[in-house]
């Protein structure tokens, strides 16, 4: 074996070294003295000639050399992707990475290029990757450069505007081009420009941008002549005084804070025969005492100081505190604060927009999941505490589907109409089996649905277990559809919107339109005449309650795409669905979706004024709610007949 | 003498039905007055505007000598100023016993707290009045067993045992056996020396037998008053019981 | 011998029984026994050590239940408010109670740490170790407003019979102002209920998120009454509890309020006729019941030793509902006969008592199959027994009754007022 790679390398080197030479080593032979040994003022002509040859295979050299992954072969000065391998280099090509044999630890030098070197590489790098060919790459070599902008990087980026075709990227690339300028630029004016420019925008790479320019430090004792000076700090206004003294702690105008912790320290170490500079130990059982004392204690020597309560007034009237931009430049701070400003707005704006969106996703689920409710409620004046069990099978049936049907486009297909189905047979049967033997019993209807409500989360639960399953999405809805920085929505919510418009106007249609809804219309507000009319209500109420349980079944495989199937899921929105159906006005269909849009809107506001707290949010809407039924007991669309008075 | 009612242009619409139009009405007291008209003639709207289950649209109905104004008070608050109503179907406690039923209607204070905390034996009062209604062998029988005319007669009683001054009674011989309708006549009557009764009926025989005012009611207006067989030879009436073709064709014309 | 004579006098034994002091009522008399055999009962075991002191706890705690049942039957067995949200109320009790038992105990412990430092303890020292001792488990050391008055038991105990007392009148004022009735009020106080559990979860409730409070089986004071002691004491104040409030619901319903409250649940509009505000007496009974559940809270988890938001969920409120549908519901001892037979039975299934079934292919494990049978059976018992388990005492007392009509429970006032409108 060892013979045999001995061998091997043996006919390598006997090779002649031109015979294996492509046009990158050729080239790279050209300057080989400059690569093996560069030096910053020397490299930039080499990298500018390397860069303009447009061979593939430069790339990956650059970005191993400054990585300092790149060998030069004594014996013959080539270049190698060299990989160290205990005493040797395993060497590869450095024109497509082929195998090239290997070379002892002597026989070959490792290139390290010292940080001036580097940097310039990557710069000349980052000009490769703006110029990539693949879009993902360019996409890839713009994020690392917002990340981390840097003056030199400009001249690249400008370079590789021109050439830019796909048009989102270029516009990324214009608006990093003004960041940068307006971060670094020497030209007040282009910079100017430039902040005038992002005024304009409501990117958060923008805010970014504008923020940098107004970065401050903080001065105490007055200003400096000639500074830009951003604001002069009052305590209760802009800090409080504890900060205050912080501040002046640090120029050391005042001695540090002493803790209460570093206080009790120092008295416990001071206590001697029972006292404390003269105090009795058990006389200290008050902050006041303490500190009292521990004051003694830093008059005699015996501690440190501490600031003087109560005159932190003064102390700031004598010692101003102000914040001074970094930006010696007023104009361009002041054209900054505005422009910060504008974007602000425009942000907030859009976040409204923003809203709006989730508000509207969250409306279209609460209508889904509530209208199948409000047809049954409506037809039957029945309460079916199971209908979020209902959704809850919806879920499971998508599941059982994916496990059945691998692709997630075809299981959908198949899950929803089966959904559907499965729930529609469960409300059938729930009917036909428990509810029609309590009619007119509303009250024993609610407990007797829950009994089945219990009884069915627990089934699934010792069926599927009490662990989530996954009901996976189909990757073209896993993306999202963003506007900007701040308005974007899921395609999930977007596909969600689109079924409850969807069932929506099936439900109209079948109500307004369809004999069945006749029925349904006639059953709802006059149970006794319709029934007289020969319109049969055990009928009209199996099919309603088909239908709404159905529609749960579809609302639960919705729900499962984006939420967590597990059998309690359908708990978590049943009092939300009765919410929307009292809310929105029991029986009709443009109420249940005023009433999702009014709960979704809600919930959403709410949690936009209180951000860090949903769980607040609901208890507050739900407040909310109970005070609304107040003033409009029969909801927003009130319906006549059978509920009215 | 001033009347114990005083109703004076009610309207009352329902989703663009008038049930009730511009409609005027008093009674005093003592007074037996009878209220008949054809179905949908607004006679059970009447009551429910009286004793405010329903609000009127426009126009006043004032009670009693201090003229209140019952269209801003509740139910409870109206039933406790002295109106008493008996509903069309025998509305009875049927879960409870005949003296129980008898017992929460018997004229006493109303408020929780006084209800819980004050007992007075009311077994004398119940004893009189389910003896005066036929029913004083059944005091311990749930009502809900009773036949359909002692239940009428329970809810007289109840009536009664409320010490109205008003009583609005709503078809009180419907299903009823003529034994029974001949009793409740007798009941009716007495009750009319004292107190100021309304009765809606459809029966003109049990009209007849009141003998007394009559007011025609008809699509929630006032159409005749007077003696029955003052009304009864009203034309307009008598259009509106009989039909009077004629006058449709008239119309059309 | 006396007794049965003196039936003769009356029509019937129960108009018989009507007219005699509540307290010597053969059924109070008899439930009463039962309660006091019960108890003693389990203390000359627990003494005697044929009993564990948890079994004991249980027993008390279910008294507790049973407790809370009772003025579940008062509010929608006798006066038909189905009201998902009772429970809440005795979690109220519960939270109320706990406060005290944890920051006494807390206070305790700080006060003992802190005497033995060099310096005697300041009172914002003590005020943090506290907070810190309490809320550092959500991440917060300050002690939240609620918390003002944790250092006082009759203040707590106060709360615990006013919080409830007073959110129940509000709420109910609110709702039966503008005539919320039926399945609507229902879901109101089921939603209420929600917004309270869901206010509770959160961190900065100030009753430390879902954490709850806990270690509230020591009771600051008795340390050195061996829990043993402790659960036999707390078994006795349950008892007498449920005891005094059955006599005070006994009271309640006899006579004409009782009279007026099931009117209220037959014919709601007929009562108004009658003269009676229906809606303060629905205030009055949602409030006073709502009080009673806060009473029970304060006295169950002492012996449970944790409460938590989960317990207020409305779920619980169901449960409650439907143990007195399952005893049966407006009949008093139909509410203690359900919920302790349930409570029992579900610490029994799914404590493990219960022996697993083996069908050959499957096993029924209760502890994971109790919660359908408990579902399904109350479908049955709604559907076939609308009585509960109090009509089997209905059948072995009143056999000898006249025949009766087909019952149809609290509901037929709602199905009047539907043949109303059709």
């Amino acid at each position: 074996m060892t013979l045999l790679r001995a061998l091997l390398l043996g006919l390598c080197l006997a090779l002649p070294a031109q015979a294996q030479e492509g046009a990158v080593q050729t080239l790279l032979q050209s300057h080989a003295d400059d690569i093996a040994k560069p030096s910053r003022r020397t490299i930039q002509p080499v990298l500018d000639d390397l860069a303009a040859s447009g061979l593939p295979g430069i790339l990956p050299f650059l970005e191993a050399w400054a990585d300092k992954g790149i060998v030069q072969r004594d014996a013959d000065g080539l270049f190698f992707y060299g990989d160290r391998n205990g005493d040797a280099y395993a060497l590869r090509s450095v024109e497509d990475g082929t195998d090239a044999g290997t070379a002892g630890r002597r026989e070959a030098s490792e290139l390290k290029p010292n940080a001036g070197v580097r940097k310039l590489i990557a710069t000349t790098l980052v000009t490769f990757q703006l110029n990539d060919p693949d879009p993902d790459r360019r996409r890839a070599a713009l994020d690392a450069l917002s990340r981390n902008p840097t003056p030199d990087l400009l001249a690249p980026l400008r370079a590789s505007i021109e050439t830019e075709e796909n048009r989102a990227l270029r516009n990324r690339k214009e608006a990093l081009d003004r960041l940068i300028s307006i971060r670094f630029g020497t030209d007040p004016a282009i910079r100017l420009a430039a902040i005038d420019w992002m005024s304009d925008q409501v990117s958060l790479e923008a805010r970014a941008a504008l923020n940098a320019v107004l970065t401050t430090e903080t001065v105490v004792g007055g200003a400096p002549e000639g500074a830009n000076v951003a604001r002069r700090l009052e305590t209760g206004e802009d800090f409080t005084e504890a900060q205050a003294l912080a501040v002046l702690a640090r120029a050391e105008i005042v001695p540090d804070r002493v803790g209460r912790g570093d206080r009790d320290a120092a008295l416990i170490a001071a206590i001697a025969d029972g006292e404390i500079a003269g105090r009795p130990v058990a006389t200290l059982d008050t902050e006041a005492a303490r500190w009292a004392a521990y004051d003694a204690l830093a008059r005699a020597g015996d501690a440190p100081p501490r600031p003087p309560e109560g005159a932190v007034a003064e102390l700031i009237a004598a010692n101003p505190i102000t914040e001074i931009y970094d930006e010696p430049d007023p104009a361009i701070t002041d054209a900054a604060r505005a422009a910060l400003a504008e974007v602000d707005a425009r942000v907030a704006r859009a976040q409204v927009a923003d809203l709006g969106l989730d508000a509207l996703s969250l409306a279209s689920i609460y209508f889904l999941a509530a209208i199948g409710l409000a047809i049954t409620f409506g037809v039957m004046g029945v309460i079916n505490m199971a209908h979020g069990e209902f959704i809850m099978i919806g879920a499971y049936t998508g599941y059982v589907v994916q496990r059945v049907v691998p692709d997630y486009t075809a299981s959908l297909v198949i899950a929803l109409p089966l959904a559907f189905a499965v729930a529609a047979a469960a409300g059938v049967v729930l009917e036909r089996l428990v509810i029609r033997h309590l009619a007119h019993r509303p009250l024993e209807t609610l407990l007797a649905t829950f009994g089945i409500s219990v009884a069915l989360q627990q089934i699934f639960k010792n069926i599927f277990g009490t662990q989530a399953v996954p009901l996976t999405s189909p990757d073209w809805l896993a993306g999202a559809w963003t506007l900007n920085d701040v308005v974007g929505i899921s395609y999930i919510r977007i596909a969600i919107f689109i079924l409850a418009a969807l069932f929506l106007a099936l439900l109209v249609w079948i109500l307004r339109r369809t004999r069945l809804g006749l029925e349904v219309r006639a059953v709802t507000q006059n149970p006794g005449m319709a029934a007289s009319l020969g319109i049969d209500p055990d009928r009209v109420g199996m099919v309603t309650f088909a239908l709404g349980s159905g529609i749960a079944g579809i609302a639960g495989v919705a729900i499962g795409l984006f939420a967590q199937v597990t059998s309690e899921m359908g708990a978590g929105y049943i009092v939300q669905s009765f919410m929307t159906v009292v809310v929105g006005g029991v029986g009709s269909v443009f109420g249940t979706l005023a009433g999702a849009g009014l709960i979704g809107g809600l919930q959403k506001g709410i949690e936009w004024l209180n951000p860090s707290n949903t769980l607040a949010a609901q208890t507050y809407m739900i407040l909310f709610i109970i005070l609304f039924i107040q003033f409009r007991p029969r909801g927003i669309v009130a319906q006549k007949g059978r509920f009215a008075q | 003498m001033s009347a114990l009612l005083e109703v004076s242009g009610v309207s009352k619409t329902f989703d663009g039905f008038r049930a009730i139009d511009n409609l005027s009405f008093s009674i005093n007291e003592p007074e037996l007055r009878a209220i008949i008209g054809p179905n949908g003639a607004g006679k059970t709207t009447f009551m429910d505007l009286v004793t405010g289950k329903t609000r009127p649209d426009t126009g006043t109905i004032r009670y009693g000598e201090l003229s209140r104004d019952l269209t801003r008070m509740s139910e409870a608050q109206i039933a406790r100023a002295g109106i008493g109503r008996k509903f069309q179907k025998p509305t009875v406690f049927e879960d409870q016993s005949v003296d129980e039923n008898l017992a929460m209607a018997l004229r006493a204070a109303r408020n929780p707290l006084t209800v819980l905390l004050r007992r007075p034996d009311t077994e004398a009062g119940v004893t009189e009045m389910a003896a005066r209604v036929g029913l004083g062998g059944q005091l311990a029988t749930k009502a809900g067993i009773l036949s359909h005319g002692q239940k009428q007669w329970l809810e007289i009683g109840m009536l009664l045992a409320q010490e109205p001054r008003l009583l609005l009674v709503d078809e009180p011989a419907a299903g009823m056996t003529s034994a029974e309708r001949e009793r409740t006549t007798e009941m009716l009557v007495e009750a009319a020396k004292t107190h100021a009764v309304v009765v809606i009926e459809h029966d003109m025989e049990f009209v007849r037998r009141l003998n007394c005012r009559v007011t025609v009611l008809h699509e929630g207006r006032s159409l005749a008053e007077g003696s029955l067989d003052h009304v009864c030879a009203d034309p307009r009436v008598i259009d509106v019981y009989l039909g009077r073709p004629e006058s449709a064709e008239a119309a059309d014309a | 011998m006396s007794m049965a004579s003196s039936w003769h006098k009356y029509a019937s034994p129960a108009e018989a029984s009507r007219r005699r002091p509540l307290i010597l009522r053969t059924d109070v008399l008899i439930f009463l026994a039962i309660l006091a055999l019960v108890t003693l009962g389990a203390t000359l075991m627990a003494q005697s050590g044929l009993i564990s002191t948890s079994f004991v706890k249980t027993l008390g705690k279910t008294l507790c239940l049973c407790l809370a049942a009772l003025a579940m039957d008062l509010v929608w067995g006798y006066t038909g408010i189905l009201s998902l949200g009772h429970f809440a109320f005795f979690g109220i009790g519960g939270y109320a109670i706990g406060m005290w038992l944890m920051w006494d105990r807390t206070e305790a412990i700080v006060q003992s740490t802190l005497a033995r430092g060099p310096l005697p303890a300041t009172d914002l020292q003590l005020q943090e170790a506290i907070g810190s001792q309490i809320f550092g488990v959500v991440g917060a050391s300050d002690i939240p407003w609620i918390w003002t008055l944790a250092g006082s038991l009759p203040a707590q105990l106060a709360a615990a019979i006013l919080v409830p007392g007073v959110i129940a009148l509000v709420f109910g004022w609110l709702a039966f102002r503008s005539r919320v009735a039926g399945v609507y009020l229902s879901i109101l106080t089921q939603a209420g209920t929600l917004a309270l559990s869901l206010w509770l979860f959160q961190n900065d409730s100030g009753l430390r998120g879902n954490n709850g409070l806990s270690g509230l089986q020591n009771v600051p004071g008795l340390e050195s009454v061996p829990q043993s002691t402790l659960s036999l004491w707390f078994l006795w104040a349950s008892a007498v509890a449920l005891g005094l409030a059955y006599l005070a619901a006994v009271w309640l319903v006899a006579g004409r309020f009782g009279s007026v409250l099931r009117g209220i649940r037959d014919d709601e509009a007929r009562v108004r006729f009658l003269g009676y505000e229906v809606e303060h007496y629905k205030l009055a009974i949602f409030t006073v019941t709502a009080m009673v559940c806060g009473i029970a809270g304060a006295l169950y988890y002492p012996q449970a030793g944790i409460v938590n938001p989960a317990e207020i969920a409305p779920i619980a409120s169901i449960y409650l509902a439907v143990w007195v549908a399952i005893g049966g519901r407006g009949r008093l001892y139909g509410a203690v006969i359900g919920a302790a037979v349930v409570s029992l039975a579900s610490s029994w299934f799914t404590g493990g008592g219960a022996p697993n079934v083996n069908l050959g292919i499957y096993t029924i494990r209760w502890t994971d199959w109790w919660l359908v049978l408990l579902g399904l059976s109350f479908v049955l018992v709604t559907l076939y027994a609308p009585k509960g388990l109090g009509g089997l005492v209905d059948l072995w007392t009143e056999h000898r009754a006249r025949r009766r009509t087909g019952d149809l429970g609290p509901d037929q006032g709602a199905l009047r007022a539907e043949e109303e409108q059709a």
